[in-house]
């Protein structure tokens, strides 16, 4: 015999596992800079990534349970793709993605036994620092749009509060992953170029902006 | 369009054409035959092997019959960073078959975090050339080159195509569209093996100049109005077009000593 459960418990019954297993994860942050949109994640991992390259201009950043993330990535480089080989290159845009990610978390998140325990992000750079867009989309299929520097996974808000006290859009790439790494690590401990994986969709570039920054050239920013 | 999500037994991977052929893209095979439209053709293209990887080349003419339809299209395209592909054929299948193996690769590349082998990259367009088996008995065949710098073995390797997707890797040179014979000629008389590639470009240049002469669907250097055959170099720092201006003096200079050499016997 079926019980009752209020909607209002089950929503949040749902939200709190979704939010558990999320927290359980490693943060990442992405920073809008002048060179352009430089995501650094803590993953100690060489292999599996959460930062990956969808389109041109576009990157996926994924934070929780390393599958179901990597489903989405996977397919939003396929609806890139097959939107750029049915329209143009230039119709390909974040906005679009991240709102049909954001239905299918949202769909996931009411309609299946178990929400999925990520938080995406979808990052489009510019020619302009202006026009950077990166939307962070939460487990319910929640979209904000942020502007400067946002973070995804555990502890998001002291790590946000750590970045915001030094963060400037006029970084160049060495300063920012400096402090992005910094605000990630927090006070106690400190991260070498191993524990992180950091990639930036670089502004001035040709097609394909999405670069990953990796070994001697990772460390030797770091300093 | 809404975000592509498939049950675990009827994912693509990461194959585009499978993802295309899943939502229905994939145009149709031509039931008429080739020879009742006239549609354009584009015709010679050239590989050749040289110390810093393969120097490609393609002249700019599209025939339709026996006119000339297009006289700016270009044959060599970069297929991804470090190889290149270069059309002979019916030309809106072949540019068609091009932007497809381009996608291709960069969807694998994505998908998977890791670029395809080069073997791999040759593989998937002998399949394409293959799948086109259908429209190609009707007279719409398209045969690429292609040719890529390998970097496991730091060499450059070429391959060659037929209609049937065969798929034949190239030591020194290979050549496709109608003037093949001649620029194959020519190519022949003056490859010399681990040549510096600026020598072989000039031998390009040479080999295209000569095959304008001998075959109509060839178009030759158009000095009135600008155009210049594409050629490029792949190596170690992959794709590199010659820049127009550096071809341009190089045909000047072959003119100029063809212009010497009737003056010295006159």
């Amino acid at each position: 015999m079926p019980f009752y459960v209020a909607p209002e418990q089950l929503m949040k019954d749902r939200a709190d596992f979704a939010r558990k297993g999320i927290a359980r994860g490693r943060a990442l942050t992405a920073l809008s800079v002048r060179d352009g949109i430089l995501i650094c994640a803590e993953n100690r991992s060489n292999t599996l990534r959460k930062v990956s390259e969808i389109y041109d201009r576009i990157a996926f950043a994924g934070v929780g349970r390393y599958n179901e993330f990597d489903q989405l990535r996977i397919a939003g480089v396929r609806h890139a793709d097959l939107k750029g080989y049915t329209y143009s290159r230039d119709d390909v845009d974040a906005r679009s993605l991240a709102n049909q990610y954001a239905q299918v978390l949202g769909q996931t998140f009411t309609h299946e036994m178990k929400p999925m325990e990520v938080e995406i992000l979808v990052a489009e750079v510019s020619t302009d620092p202006d026009g950077d867009q990166m939307f962070h989309v939460l487990y319910d299929g929640t979209v904000n749009d942020e502007s400067g520097y946002t973070v995804l996974g555990g502890e998001a808000d002291s790590i946000a509060e750590r970045l915001g006290q030094t963060y400037d859009r006029d970084w160049e790439v060495g300063d920012a992953v400096q402090a992005a790494a910094a605000a990630l690590s927090g006070e106690e401990r400190t991260l070498e170029a191993d524990d992180l994986e950091v990639a930036i969709l670089v502004r001035e570039t040709g097609r394909r902006a999405f670069q990953r920054i990796e070994g001697d050239e990772l460390a030797g920013l770091l300093g | 369009m809404t975000l592509p999500l498939f049950e675990a037994g009827g994912d693509p991977g990461p194959n585009f054409a499978e993802l295309l052929r899943s939502k229905g893209l994939v145009p149709p095979v031509p039931d008429v035959p080739a020879a009742d439209t006239a549609i354009a053709h584009a015709t010679t293209v050239v590989a050749i092997r040289c110390h810093q990887g393969v120097v490609m080349a393609g002249d700019r003419r599209a025939t339709a019959g026996h006119l000339i339809s297009h006289r700016t299209i270009e044959k060599v395209f970069p297929a991804d960073h470090y190889s290149g592909v270069a059309i002979a054929g019916a030309a809106g299948p072949a540019m068609e078959m091009v932007r497809l193996f381009q996608l291709q690769l960069e969807h694998y590349e994505k998908v998977e975090g890791k670029a395809l082998s080069l073997d791999g990259k040759a593989n998937q367009l002998g399949m394409m050339v293959r799948n086109n088996l259908p429209a190609a008995m009707q007279g719409f065949a398209v045969v690429p080159l292609f040719a890529g710098y390998d970097t496991n073995r730091e060499v450059g390797r070429l391959f060659q195509y037929d209609v049937t997707g065969g798929r034949y890797e190239e030591r020194e040179y290979a050549v496709g569209g109608s003037g093949s014979l001649h620029a194959g000629t020519v190519i022949k008389l003056g490859y010399r093996p681990d040549a510096d590639a600026d020598e072989m470009i000039d031998l390009a240049v040479s080999a295209l100049f000569r095959t304008a002469e001998e075959d109509s669907a060839t178009g030759g250097p158009d000095l009135v109005r600008g155009i210049y055959p594409v050629v490029a170099v792949i190596g170690a720092d992959g794709f590199q077009r010659v820049a127009d201006a550096d071809v341009e003096a190089r045909f000047r200079d072959l003119l100029a000593s063809l212009e010497n050499r009737r003056g010295d016997s006159q």
